[in-house]
């Protein structure tokens, strides 16, 4: 045999041992492979409010409450609390076995930096610093919160489902300033974070943590037992659609979680593949203006829009087809126990575009170029921009319209300055319905002014009925009651217009089990055959 | 030689001073703000503020642009500002899909193309010719994420022969390494086949109508030794020069095969870095991109004395 042949035969054998070896690593581990919604490139759920980034908080780490099905809240690390008679002192036991993934216990020293680390960030969580008068670790599993007055939301913001969740973290790491990340991500949730495989825009992996002791209660949301039926969860980012449509055909990976409209018919056709509805609330899409600057500094301006927009035209643009969303004029979205039309009636029924236009003579418009902004990157909002920009110019507006990324769309909106230095006059987002639910929760709806977000509308009544009496509110009765108030407020201020409610899908192999139907993506409870 | 290398090695200096500069410059003058990004839909005005001041970036453009240049003269490319890992980190963790599938796309080229343009030169003017010359014009032609997703079609959903989709290191099997780099190398080495091939015969044309050629041939040569020994030989400075840029070209230009093919490599990463407005990322690539093709520059033009000695530094 000559050198050659046998440096060929050498290869072979090489060659062969390499695929066993990779064949019977892969046979002993139930690997989930997963498809996220974007690429996942920060790792601390306080820092940001990126759904990607939540939805990694709840592999990782665990929540002192959370909310089900029926949004009811109920306790998640917490085993049992009590409450003052006056309402005033909250006492909160830890239950047992809560242990972090670096082996140490969970204990109360834990808790109140992370949920103070919270207050600083979330909306509602700096709502309820306002009346926390104390929060003290009493003994390793119990601690206290004593309020200033009592506040029935408290229980709601600690089981928050959506950004940013409170979880909680190892008292070192929740010390961190919450306007920087944290160093380590170290939770006492299901799964633990690999952060050696983890290579940013390609992939992430959570290992199952065996020390994770579940709830005996059945799993709902964020509720319950979370039981992990998988040994290990990849991420895998495939940017292109295209591509990720082929390997969820071929197997290559399990559950594709937000493939685009244009690509669920097809999918569904393929054997091997379901396509549900993934989230029973869905999302809002949102008509933002400019209230600091004209012509949308007039309210005629702004109320002419309601004349022409119609939700039917997005939704199809948005999603394909209206049966994949729904008409829905309520600032809290729909299907939800604070859903109110109050004051909507200019946006339901036929188009009227002569009273748009007459609206917009009264407002004196002096044909001054109205800025709108589109991210083509993001196909959600550039069709309902693309739809704006056709009834602008049905109504004969002067239009500037800038095509671009989110990035530059992200960072324009933030500006304060008219539209010659930099400003704008429109832009469209979305949002889960499950952030616009609740008054208090709901950004976009705020009518406070320069503290408002972008778009900075200002109505006073408004943010007294968000942001304090529905808060005092004491029953649900009481709460829709004020939400219907707020609604009339906000069409008559009009923060955003709601382009429609719209329903996700998502993609997985038949062989995967469990795949959850709600707004949040939760890996307990997943099973592969 | 040797002065003659140092001498182009300090030229880079100052070059890819400039190039830094540049790029930093470049970059801050771009719309787009990273501390919006990372806040997320959610944030108010206040939050995305004080990440701002967090990371550094509400310094005057003077003071950042002193700091990275600091942090650059030891050595350190920075922090990315999303994922809190070390540049370098990223860069390596990247580097290696980035390179195999640089070499064997070149090899696909090469073995493709040589050939194809030797022939082409030979029988030039024939149907071999034309059918050559057209499937040059083919592989200029077709965008690669076109042919891509058509590979995808026939050789991974329809015969199942490679996977749809990823990387496997080579230190994890040659096989797998082999399923999952071919279809990508193909794709991208179809391009890259065709400017070899017309460059291949377009210099082998001009070689073969010399008087050596009619001699070697009058002498009674084979074939074979007349257009390899004596043909290509004489040939190859042009085509080296262009597989040179060829591979310079390829290690910054395969964005979109990597995203077609979801490759982790450094194409998609200094992609995903700028719509992120990912800045250290951004320089620290432009950076590496600019070293390779100087270097890369520098082998080419050493490697023309080893093809024809009358060129001497």
């Amino acid at each position: 045999m000559n050198l050659f042949a046998k440096a060929l035969l050498g290869t072979a054998a090489v060659m062969a041992l390499g695929i066993g070896g990779a064949t019977e690593a892969t046979a002993q581990q139930k690997t989930l492979r997963f498809i996220p919604q974007a690429d996942l490139k920060l790792l601390d759920p306080i820092w940001t409010t990126q759904y990607i980034v939540r939805n990694h908080g709840y592999l990782v780490y665990d929540t002192l409450f959370a909310t089900n099905s029926k949004f009811e809240v109920k306790p998640q690390m917490v085993d049992t609390f009590e409450v003052s008679a006056d309402k005033k002192l909250y006492t909160f036991k830890l239950r047992d076995g809560l242990k972090f993934h670096d082996g140490q216990p969970v204990t109360s020293a834990d808790v109140v930096p992370s949920i103070q680390r919270w207050g600083k960030k979330d909306s509602l969580g700096i709502l309820i610093f306002t009346k926390v008068v104390a929060m003290k670790a009493v003994d390793p599993k119990t601690f206290t919160i004593e309020l200033s007055e009592p506040f029935p939301l408290l229980l709601e913001g600690l089981g928050k489902v959506s950004s940013n969740v409170p979880f909680i973290m190892p008292e070192r790491l929740a010390k961190t300033d919450p306007n920087e990340q944290v160093k380590e991500i170290i939770g006492s949730g299901p799964f633990k974070f690999a952060a050696n495989e983890w290579v940013p825009g390609s992939k992430a992996v959570y290992i199952k943590n065996t020390d994770y002791v579940p709830r005996k209660e059945p799993a709902d949301w964020a509720t319950g037992g979370k039981v992990v039926k998988v040994d290990r969860v990849e991420w895998l980012i495939i940017p292109d659609s295209a591509t990720a449509s082929a390997a969820l055909e071929k197997g290559e990976v399990d559950w594709w979680e937000q493939p685009p409209s244009d690509f669920w018919d097809r999918l569904a056709k393929i054997n091997g593949v379901k396509v549900i509805q993934s989230d029973p609330l869905g999302n809002i899409g949102v008509f933002r203006m400019n209230h600091l600057h004209p012509p949308f500094d007039n309210p005629k301006m702004r109320e002419a829009m309601l004349y022409v927009v119609d939700q039917a035209d997005y939704i199809q643009s948005m999603v394909g087809d209206l049966k994949n969303g729904k008409l829905c004029y309520s600032y809290f979205g729909c299907g939800v126990p604070m859903e109110t039309d109050a004051g909507a009636e200019p946006m339901k029924g036929k188009r009227d575009l002569a009273k748009a236009k007459q609206l917009i003579k009264e407002s004196g418009y002096d044909g001054r170029k109205i800025l709108v902004m589109s991210p083509t990157d993001q196909p959600v909002i550039d069709r309902q921009t693309l739809m704006t920009h056709e009834y602008l110019k049905q109504l004969g507006l002067n239009i500037e319209y800038i095509a671009t990324d989110w990035g530059t769309v992200g960072s324009r909106r933030a500006k304060k300055d008219p539209v010659d230095k930099g400003g704008w006059n429109i832009f469209h987002t979305w949002t889960l319905v499950l952030d616009q639910m609740t008054p208090p929760a709901n950004l976009q709806v705020s009518g406070a002014g320069d503290k408002a977000w972008f778009g900075w509308p200002k109505n006073e009544k408004l943010e007294q009925l968000r942001n304090v009496d529905w808060v005092k509110a004491t029953s649900v009765d009481e709460q829709k009651k004020i939400a219907a108030e707020i609604s009339k407020e906000a069409y008559k201020t009009l923060p955003f217009i709601v382009t429609g409610q719209f329903y996700p899908k998502t993609a997985h192999r038949t062989n995967i089990t469990g795949v959850p139907v709600s707004p949040v993506v939760f890996f307990w409870g997943v099973d592969k055959n | 030689m040797f002065a003659y290398i140092v001498r182009r090695l300090l030229a880079t200096i100052p070059v890819m001073g400039v190039v830094a500069l540049f790029v930093f410059a470049l970059l801050h003058l771009t719309p787009g703000d990273p501390a919006v990004l990372i806040a997320g839909e959610l944030a108010t005005d206040a939050d995305i503020a004080a990440i701002r001041a967090k990371l550094g970036l509400d310094q005057p453009f003077h003071i950042q642009l002193a700091t990275w240049l600091w942090s650059l003269a030891r050595g350190d490319l920075g922090i990315s500002i999303f994922t809190n890992l070390p540049v370098t980190r990223l860069i390596e963790q990247r580097l290696e899909p980035t390179l195999m599938l640089t070499l064997t796309t070149l090899i696909v080229s090469i073995v493709i193309a040589l050939p194809l343009g030797i022939i082409s030169a030979w029988k030039a003017g024939t149907w071999i010719d034309t059918a050559v010359m057209s499937f040059a014009v083919f592989g200029f032609s077709v965008p690669v994420f076109v042919l891509g997703f058509v590979l995808i079609l026939v050789f991974s959903l329809q015969l199942d022969w490679f996977p749809v989709q990823g990387y496997t290191s080579i230190s994890e099997g040659f096989l797998p390494f082999l399923a999952n780099i071919t279809l990508p190398s193909v794709a991208l080495g179809m391009i890259y086949a065709a400017l070899i091939a017309r460059i291949t015969r377009a210099s082998m044309l001009d070689v073969l109508a010399q008087d050596y050629i009619r001699t070697a041939d009058a002498k009674g040569l084979a074939t074979f030794d007349v257009l390899i020994r004596h043909g290509l030989k004489n040939a190859a400075v042009p085509i080296v020069t262009v597989i040179g840029i060829g591979i310079a070209l390829l290690i910054s230009g395969v964005v979109v095969t990597e995203t077609v093919f979801a490759i982790p490599g450094l194409g998609r990463l200094t992609v995903d870095a700028i719509v992120k407005r990912d800045y250290p990322i951004v320089q620290g690539m432009v950076l590496l991109f600019s070293a390779v093709y100087v270097f890369i520059n520098l082998l080419v033009d050493l490697s023309y004395t080893l093809l024809d000695p009358r060129i001497r530094y």
